[in-house]
């Protein structure tokens, strides 16, 4: 769960360098060769399985330890406590579901039409290149789309923000002097992830 | 102080329970949650009614025997304290408490707001001991052991195996208790020499018994009446990978430990 | 006429325990596998018994009315345990370990049993050690110590404020390895409700499932009761709830007898009492009085309002405070022995110079320890104590003194044992507080986690072989035999009719009343014509009780009056028992202080021509009183004095 988990973060971080590629003023430039080279570099391309392993084990872990969770407490308390703990601990399940009902449409929206989809194309120097940049733009141009992807990212924060600590304490790190090192980078992975990435919509949809 | 309780009766193992209410008043505040419980109960045996239930013993926060969900907080909304130690004065006059056993599959209700515990002692069975018979032992000074490490290991030693941590889990998890003995001997030169065994042994008796997983949410840290830290939870990562990925298995056959 | 042989051995007093063990006989392995033996209770005495007996291999069944072994009350002692290791060079050795615990008990107690003990306290902190309890360290890795009451060397090892948590557990996880083993058969929430004989010998117990109501009848070879003290006979003391004397007073009636019943230790720094809706007393560890000081207002005006509210006591200057240890006992001060300090506290607060609102209370001040060594240290070395007093009275012992007052903590008296620790039925073994054992007439603090171990660990796994070694042709019992089926019987029909009796009123308020009589006359301070008066009392309250006790509930099932009843019934008789020891005896002796006895100081007045026994009381039928046996105590190696603490 925990080195999954890691492994996203990363993954989260390297799409969100490239996305805001988007926002460089050169015609989309930067971002539709990044974007070609992560659809048809092999190696990239083979990373991608892994990828795909990394969130379906997240995932399905994830159901599976909630699962056992649920099934250790068969009757729940009247009165349920909210302990002086770590608050978005306690959700991850659901901010874990709701991150992944988008993920699905979030793949439709992009993935599979820059994958097996027809795409338009730009001449960028010698090459002609799928514009992957014009689709975003298209899609955050509707305001509803912008809503909907600031209030999913919104909770990919708080799924993050009990993320990086949490993995460190799984693998055994727990230090008194470095513990509280890693909550502060939780949080701040938290709001730099999902903070820059909500930019990305909220720039175009102003522009 | 004019109190209403809101307690769990539940006849036995195999009934229903439900919640049944309770007005009870003239409580002094510098009473204990409990006294106040026996006064209530004081109440009921007069009326002929059947008392309420609950585990208790030595009534100063070490025996680890009550065990009452108060309000939401395993032990009452006190931080580092047993219900025993919990005091009225810490309520409101006209308060509303709400009274539930722990809840969690391995801890089965026998009556009331009694539950069977006995799966923490099937942990500490599993491997929770040095094994080391009686007799014939060096001198206790001949190891010298840091302060520091003896001191954390005091810290994981001061578990009463109340069951608080596994209250207060959302998951219903026992990582706190398992951990807090794992990491008393593996602090220890002593302990450590079976440390890779017991680990792994005191885990699968855990995960066999049908206790929830830990995804660290720190509410067993926070309820512990020893304030025990979830960094023994850390430590016990650390001992059951190293045990999981390290452990060799010699050749040959092995004695048995007798 | 119960025949009192104590079996000391020959020899020299460092020699008896190594010659005792030379020539006893022993069980071989294969013989161990087929003899079975029963421990009650898994306390410090049970738990270190049944583990060690089942690692020699013998098949043991070990039970308790907790939900976990790990629950007995030896979880809750604080301070320390001794032992005579000189880690601090300053001159402890086994026989001034030895000297002080007898003279600790003012001379009431066994020397061969005390020396025995003394000597194998040092393996028992080895054992712990090895067992991984975390005890207390200095920088250098070493083992600390602190000094306690009674001493004047620092011999006592502890783990913070819960020594006796740190050595239960450690007992505990000894047990459960044998559990594990298949060696310990457990039984929890099961309690003794009486002990079978069988030809005169002990061969089973009646127990009672107390989750399904059942009564169950099992059998061994030999039965061990490790079943504690029986302080709870006074209501109010710093025993667990459900501490009580089931197991040895059915011992008792069944014809062990009982040794020195009116030896009670008051422990003289609890917290006082506050209302009578209280249940228990809290103890603050003894250690405290190595760093506090024990002081009452000089002059009664103050205390008068200190006692109404108008003065605080940090109001008062230093020349106002009576430090009346320090005064008194210039030697010891504030670490006299438990017994000496109590009644001190006692004798003031009578005089009218008690504190607190009931002016039952007496300063624990720690404002001068705290300029000497800094706040810091002092939280360091008490602040879980602190904590737990600021949680109970609402007040900041870092600003203002502590109040305390004895309370009912301990009890000497128990079953008589010889030195093998069986009682006077064969094959009845008594061990830690159940026994009357070494302490005397007084216990010196850090002495009962190592008796309790001593007992469990290095004694009786030794003396239990001596008699179980010419049972070994003896096969397994069967619990149908007809002495099974009737003791059970007896048992049901005890139960039964305490069930019927469908009176007007609750267990606790006969077991409040009865508390009441036992502080008042057979506490602190006794005297003839007041124990004359108990003893009618406590009769007619058993009367009234067995008339007018309301039990609701049925018996098949979880039943905690049921449980308290059958528990106060006991307490009930044993009461009266000890108000006749105390009257018996015409003396002023550690925890047994007749006020008629006492010198013109007012210190502890022995009568050693006449009173130099253990009182064994033998049971003789609840319409006859009890006849008194006595064990002459033989002084042969130390000289009796006068305790002198000054």
């Amino acid at each position: 769960m925990a080195l999954a988990g890691l492994f996203l973060i990363s993954f989260l971080g390297v799409h969100l360098g490239i996305n805001l590629l988007i926002l460089k003023n050169d015609g989309r430039e930067a971002f539709n060769i990044a974007a070609h080279f992560m659809v048809t570099n092999p190696v990239v391309q083979s990373m991608q399985w892994v990828l795909f392993g990394g969130f379906i084990l997240h995932i399905l872990l994830g159901a599976v330890l909630q699962i056992q969770n649920w099934m250790a407490r068969p009757q729940r308390y009247k009165v349920e406590g909210f302990s002086h703990t770590s608050y978005f601990s306690k959700f991850m399940i659901h901010t874990g579901l709701i991150i992944f009902a988008f993920l699905i449409l979030h793949l439709v929206n992009f993935f599979f039409k820059a994958k097996f989809g027809a795409m338009p194309e730009v001449m960028i120097g010698d090459h002609m290149y799928e514009d992957m940049g014009l689709l975003v733009i298209e899609k955050f141009s509707n305001l509803s789309y912008v809503i909907l992807y600031i209030f999913w990212l919104l909770f990919l924060g708080f799924h993050l923000d009990h993320a990086f600590h949490s993995a460190m304490q799984s693998l055994g790190l727990n230090h008194s002097k470095y513990t509280p090192v890693f909550f502060g980078i939780s949080r701040a992975l938290a709001i730099l992830i999902a903070g820059g990435f909500m930019i990305i919509p909220l720039v175009i949809y102003f522009s | 102080m004019d109190l209403t309780l809101k307690i769990w009766r539940q006849k036995n193992a195999a009934s229903k329970g439900k919640f049944v209410t309770y007005k009870i008043s003239d409580i002094s505040p510098n009473s204990s949650f409990l006294e106040m419980m026996d006064i209530l109960n004081e109440s009921l045996v007069l009326c002929g009614e059947d008392p309420v239930a609950f585990d208790h013993d030595c009534r100063e926060g070490i025996c680890g025997a009550c065990s009452m969900y108060i309000n939401g907080h395993p032990h009452g909304p006190d931080k580092a304290i047993t219900t025993c130690q919990l005091h009225m004065r810490r309520f409101k006059d006209g308060e509303t408490i709400v009274i539930e056993p722990w809840r969690a599959r391995p801890f089965p209700v026998l009556k009331d707001l009694i539950v069977d515990r006995t799966a923490f002692d099937k942990i500490i069975q599993a491997g929770g001991y040095v094994s080391v018979n009686t007799g014939g032992i060096p001198d206790a000074n001949s190891i010298p052991i840091p302060k520091v490490k003896a001191d954390l290991s005091m810290d994981a030693a001061a578990c009463i195996g109340c069951g608080a941590c596994v209250a207060a889990c959302k998951n219903a998890s026992a990582m706190l208790f398992v951990a807090a003995k794992v990491s008393q001997f593996a602090l220890l030169p002593q302990g450590r020499v079976e440390a890779s065994e017991r680990v792994q042994a005191m885990v699968a008796e855990m995960d066999n018994l049908g206790f929830g997983n830990c995804t660290n949410t720190g509410a067993c840290e926070a309820e512990c009446p020893k304030e025990i830290s979830i960094s023994n939870i850390a430590r016990m990562n650390r001992e059951f990978l190293s045990a999981k990925l390290g452990a060799q298995k010699p050749s040959g056959r092995t004695g048995s430990d007798a | 006429m119960a025949e009192l042989n104590s079996k000391i051995p020959k020899g020299q007093l460092a020699e008896k325990w190594t010659n005792y063990k030379d020539n006893i006989a022993l069980v071989n392995p294969a013989n161990k596998r087929r003899l079975e033996v029963i421990v009650v209770g898994t306390g410090l005495a049970g738990a270190s018994a049944a583990a060690s007996l089942a690692e020699m291999g013998f098949k043991v069944k070990n039970y308790c009315y907790q939900d976990s072994p790990r629950r007995a009350h030896s979880i809750a002692a604080q301070g320390g345990i001794n032992a005579a290791k000189n880690y601090q060079n300053d001159g402890d050795s086994v026989y001034r370990l030895f000297y002080d615990t007898i003279k600790g008990g003012d001379y009431r107690a066994r020397e061969a049993n005390v020396y025995r003990l003394a000597e194998v306290s040092n393996a028992i902190i080895d054992q712990c050690v090895a067992q991984g309890v975390p005890f207390a360290r200095e920088y250098g890795g070493l083992l600390d110590n602190r000094s306690f009451g009674g001493a004047q060397v620092s011999r006592t090892f502890y783990a913070r404020g819960q020594t006796g948590q740190q050595l239960l557990l450690g007992a505990y996880s000894a047990l459960s390895r044998q559990v594990k083993k298949g060696n310990v058969e457990l039984f929890t929430r099961h309690e003794m409700l009486d002990v079978v004989l069988v030809e005169g010998r002990a061969r089973g117990i009646i127990v009672r499932n107390m989750v399904t109501g059942e009564i169950e009848r099992h059998a061994a070879h030999a039965v061990v009761l490790a079943t504690g003290g029986y302080g709870n006979v006074f209501f109010l003391s710093t025993n667990a709830m459900g501490s009580n004397t089931t197991a040895i007073w059915k011992a008792f009636r069944r014809g062990a007898v009982f040794g020195n019943p009116c030896f009670t230790q008051i422990h003289p720094t609890c917290i006082p009492v506050h209302g009578d809706f209280q249940s228990k007393l809290t103890l603050m560890s003894e250690s405290l009085r190595n760093d506090g000081r024990i002081w009452v207002p000089k002059q009664k005006e103050d205390a008068e309002k200190i006692r109404k509210g108008t003065l605080l006591p940090t109001q008062i200057k230093e020349e106002d405070r009576d430090y009346y240890l320090e005064r008194r006992y210039p030697a010891f001060g504030n670490l006299v022995p438990r017994d000496v300090a109590s009644r001190a506290a006692k004798e003031r607060c009578d005089a009218g110079f008690g504190v607190g609102e009931t002016g039952l209370a007496v300063y624990l001040d720690f404002s001068d320890a705290i300029n000497r060594l800094g706040k810091s240290t002092i939280e360091a070395r008490y602040g879980n104590l602190f904590q737990m007093y600021e949680k109970i009275v609402d007040e900041n012992p870092y600003k203002t003194p502590m109040m305390i007052y004895p309370a009912v903590h301990y009890t000497m008296g128990g079953l008589w044992v010889d030195y093998e620790l069986m009682t006077t039925i064969p094959g009845l073994f008594a061990i830690g507080e159940a026994n009357f054992s070494d302490h005397g007439a007084n216990r010196l603090g850090a002495s009962a986690l190592m008796q309790g171990l001593a007992d469990g660990y290095f004694v009786l796994p030794y003396t239990i072989q001596n008699y179980l070694a010419d049972q070994i042709s003896v096969p397994k019992f069967s619990n149908d035999l007809p002495e099974f089926k009737l003791t059970e019987e007896e048992a049901v029909n005890r139960l039964k009719k305490l069930m019927n009796v469908r009176g007007k009123n609750t267990v606790d308020s006969f077991h409040k009343k009865l508390g009441h009589i036992m502080w008042e006359y057979v506490g602190m301070g006794r005297n003839a014509e007041g124990l004359k008066k108990a003893i009618t009392e406590i009769r007619a309250l058993r009367e009234e009780f067995w008339k007018d006790v309301k039990i609701p509930g049925e018996m098949n099932e979880i039943n905690p009056e049921l449980e308290k009843a059958s528990r106060v019934a006991d307490f009930l008789e044993l009461g009266e028992l000890m108000a006749r020891d105390a009257l018996h005896r015409d003396e002023s002796c550690g925890g047994h202080f007749r006020e008629e006895f006492q010198t013109t100081e007012g210190e502890a007045l022995r009568n050693d021509q006449e009173f130099m026994y253990a009182a064994a009381w033998e049971f003789t039928g609840d319409t006859q009183e009890p006849k008194l046996n006595k064990e002459v105590l033989d002084y042969e190696f130390v000289e009796v004095k006068q305790r002198n603490y000054k």
